[in-house]
């Protein structure tokens, strides 16, 4: 393509703002989201504090009222899941550190990995549920229930749009690099830090939602 | 921050990814054992958010390269975190104002 068809500041920084166009619109995108999850977390407390038991739920296999959320959730479960999008946020940056070093075959390995431990994320996710429907608790159930789902499965939902990036960037957007320029591999490059950053965010959600949730 | 990195630069920073990595898992594992502790519920959420604000700010100033980030970026999650305090006080004052509204009746 030639420089005069390129959309600019895709790369380069703008002098106004110091940072290329890409960046400054994932953070902009990442501030709404902020704000999507802060709303439900909003509606999370207000249902809680105005609850007269949370989570107001018997404890399967027994006439015993839960007054823990870990005692209906799984905590084991949740740490393992934890522990999978750290261990993914580290392949993803990892990924993104390869490219800046010149090195396609680790970056295709560290992004591989990124995306089978967030299928594994997932996984988890769904032996999780499974054992909840088991019981016949469904977010209709009560407020507690409505609360681990739609906040637990919206950011499901985000770790499924990351997959969907990730495996595109694995897959056919790396063609982008391996017959591309040294511009196209610039602009790969940058992809991969947004599509990171993205990645990042869904890591910092979830640091949040496991204790809140699953542990007080 | 990743427009003019050198190949030492990028070196360095891995190793420090290995560090946090190493910092998150622990804080994971804290968490957990925290959440054990023999304390009433508002104890117990303030530590949670402690250790979550611990490893939240760990991610996002190294895998997410804030602490090298332009003021621009600052600006917009600064302004962020403003708007999201505004709407989580709009929410306790409306909690608030029912509770004396109920008290009245």
């Amino acid at each position: 393509m030639p420089d005069n068809m390129q959309i600019p500041f895709e790369v380069t920084p703008r002098r106004d703002t110091g940072v290329n166009n890409a960046k400054l619109g994932i953070w902009l995108f990442l501030a709404s989201e902020v704000m999507l999850f802060g709303g439900l977390f909003a509606a999370y407390i207000f249902l809680r504090i105005g609850a007269e038991a949370w989570p107001g739920l018997h404890i399967p296999y027994t006439d015993d009222l839960a007054i823990r959320a870990d005692q209906i959730l799984n905590v084991p479960l949740a740490t393992l899941n934890t522990l999978i999008l750290i261990a993914s946020s580290v392949t993803m940056v990892m990924a993104w550190a390869s490219l800046k070093m010149n090195d396609f075959r680790k970056y295709r390995l560290h992004m591989g990995i990124t995306i089978l431990l967030a299928l594994g994320f997932l996984v988890v996710k769904a032996f999780e549920y499974g054992d909840k429907f088991g019981h016949h608790f469904y977010p209709e159930t009560n407020n507690f229930l409505a609360v681990y789902f739609v906040l637990t499965g919206l950011h499901a939902i985000h770790v499924t749009g990351g997959i969907i990036v990730n495996a595109y960037f694995w897959g056919p957007g790396a063609k982008m690099w391996t017959a591309g320029n040294a511009r196209d591999k610039m602009h790969f490059t940058n992809r991969i830090e947004v599509a990171g950053l993205y990645w990042h965010f869904v890591d910092l959600v979830w640091i949040f939602l496991f204790p809140t949730i699953y542990l007080l | 921050m990743a427009e003019n990195m050198t190949m030492e630069d990028i070196r360095k920073h891995v190793r420090v990814y290995m560090y946090v990595f190493t910092a998150l898992g622990v804080l994971t594992v804290v968490t957990v054992a925290a959440s054990y502790l023999d304390v009433s519920f508002y104890p117990a959420l303030v530590i949670a958010l402690v250790i979550a604000c611990v490893k939240a700010s760990l991610v996002a100033a190294y895998f997410m390269h804030l602490i090298n980030e332009k003021r621009v970026v600052m600006g917009v999650l600064i302004s962020t975190l403003i708007f999201l305090i505004c709407m989580f006080a709009l929410m306790i004052a409306s909690h608030a104002d029912q509770e004396h509204i109920a008290s009245l009746l």
